[in-house]
């Protein structure tokens, strides 16, 4: 009470509840994932199999990211193609 | 029975040595027979804080490899009678703790003591697992902020799953202890509350250490809180801590704002 009222008159937000919503998601989710095996890492490796192959790739040209959201999360594989792999394809065949 | 306790967190910087020596010092006050064990090879400092930096023969590691028996590791406290202090190496590799030296000296130490505090290191690697392997006991050193709630909820994890007790189907009984809390800082609702922590840890609470300037002078003249400043406010909650961990119960003191008129006024116009 007397916390909220000196917020007010000060016009200041509390940044304590903020963190303690933080966490809740946070720590929801990585005991979910404790003992797991890592979904991220497990993925990129089998994406990058299967695109290689296809395409001689430059591992260090793939890029991985993450954004985990409260509904759905989104993973974004992004792979560098050299644009000659279609010609190595047909030299191979 | 001895019991052994490992002091943990996780984070680094949130006071586990502070806390190790402090808990260690106030249950030998009580007139336990208390150990206190640095788990940080290569970067000690429990001999620091306990006073003890220039008594060092032995180590931990001496002990685990054969070298040195426990009795010529062990250094006595001077100030108290049942308080002793097992060092870490400063120059062996932490691989050097092997799981079988390290039961073999913990069931010694049992056989000596009534309690054996295992001051772990900050992280997740081999000294902090060897620390909580065979706890019976653990305390979770926390800091009212995002990070260190997280690396405590991960230890937790740990100790419930990694632990000698933990892998015969047992508990290892945990407690959170909540240091550097700063009354005005959680008045102004800068700072997660004890409720929060907890909440989020569902983990029963051992006590809360206010953030003070004892705590600094302490480590600064080598002397544990509850000897340094004895009626000072974390040496006391240091103190019902060590009551809690022994089965009494001690009301939880949260600790309030105490500002003065004049403080009032000068944070006023400084604000």
């Amino acid at each position: 009470m007397s916390m909220g009222l000196l917020r007010l008159l000060r016009g200041k937000k509390a940044s304590a509840p903020v963190a303690r919503e933080r966490l809740q998601i946070l720590l929801a989710h990585e005991r979910g994932m404790r003992g797991q095996p890592d979904l991220l890492g497990v993925l990129r490796e089998e994406i990058l199999a299967v695109v290689s192959k296809h395409v001689t790739l430059d591992p260090t040209k793939v890029i991985v990211r993450l954004e985990r959201g409260d509904e759905v999360s989104t993973l974004e594989v992004d792979i560098e193609v050299p644009n000659d792999f279609e010609r190595k394809k047909v030299a191979v065949a | 029975m001895a019991k052994v306790l490992v002091v943990t967190s996780g984070k680094g910087g949130v006071g586990k040595t502070t806390t190790t020596a402090a808990l260690g010092a106030a249950l030998a006050q009580r007139g336990d027979k208390v150990v206190v064990v640095d788990f940080d090879v290569g970067l000690r400092n429990l001999d620091l804080v306990m006073g003890a930096e220039r008594r060092v023969v032995f180590d931990l590691i001496n002990v685990v490899q054969g070298v040195a028996k426990l009795p010529q590791a062990l250094i006595k406290d001077k100030r108290l009678e049942n308080l002793w202090l097992l060092p870490a190496s400063q120059t062996r590799d932490k691989d050097a703790l092997t799981e079988e030296g390290v039961g073999k000296v913990i069931a010694d130490l049992r056989s000596r003591f009534d309690w054996v505090i295992c001051d772990s290191p900050a992280g997740i690697e081999r000294g902090a697992s060897m620390a909580m392997r065979f706890a019976d006991e653990a305390v979770i050193v926390t800091n009212p902020e995002v990070s260190s709630v997280r690396d405590s909820d991960r230890i937790i994890g740990m100790l419930d799953s990694k632990t000698v007790r933990a892998e015969k189907g047992e508990r290892v009984e945990k407690h959170i202890l909540i240091t550097r809390y700063d009354a005005s800082r959680a008045a102004r609702g800068e700072m997660l509350t004890i409720d929060d922590i907890l909440e989020i840890l569902a983990t029963p609470l051992l006590g809360i250490i206010p953030e003070s300037q004892d705590v600094l002078k302490a480590s600064n003249v080598g002397t544990p809180v509850t000897l340094s400043n004895a009626d000072g406010a974390p040496a006391r909650a240091y103190m019902d801590a060590a009551k809690r961990l022994c089965g009494e119960n001690v009301t939880m003191h949260v600790p309030a704002e105490r500002r003065g008129f004049m403080d009032r006024l000068l944070r006023r116009r400084a604000a």
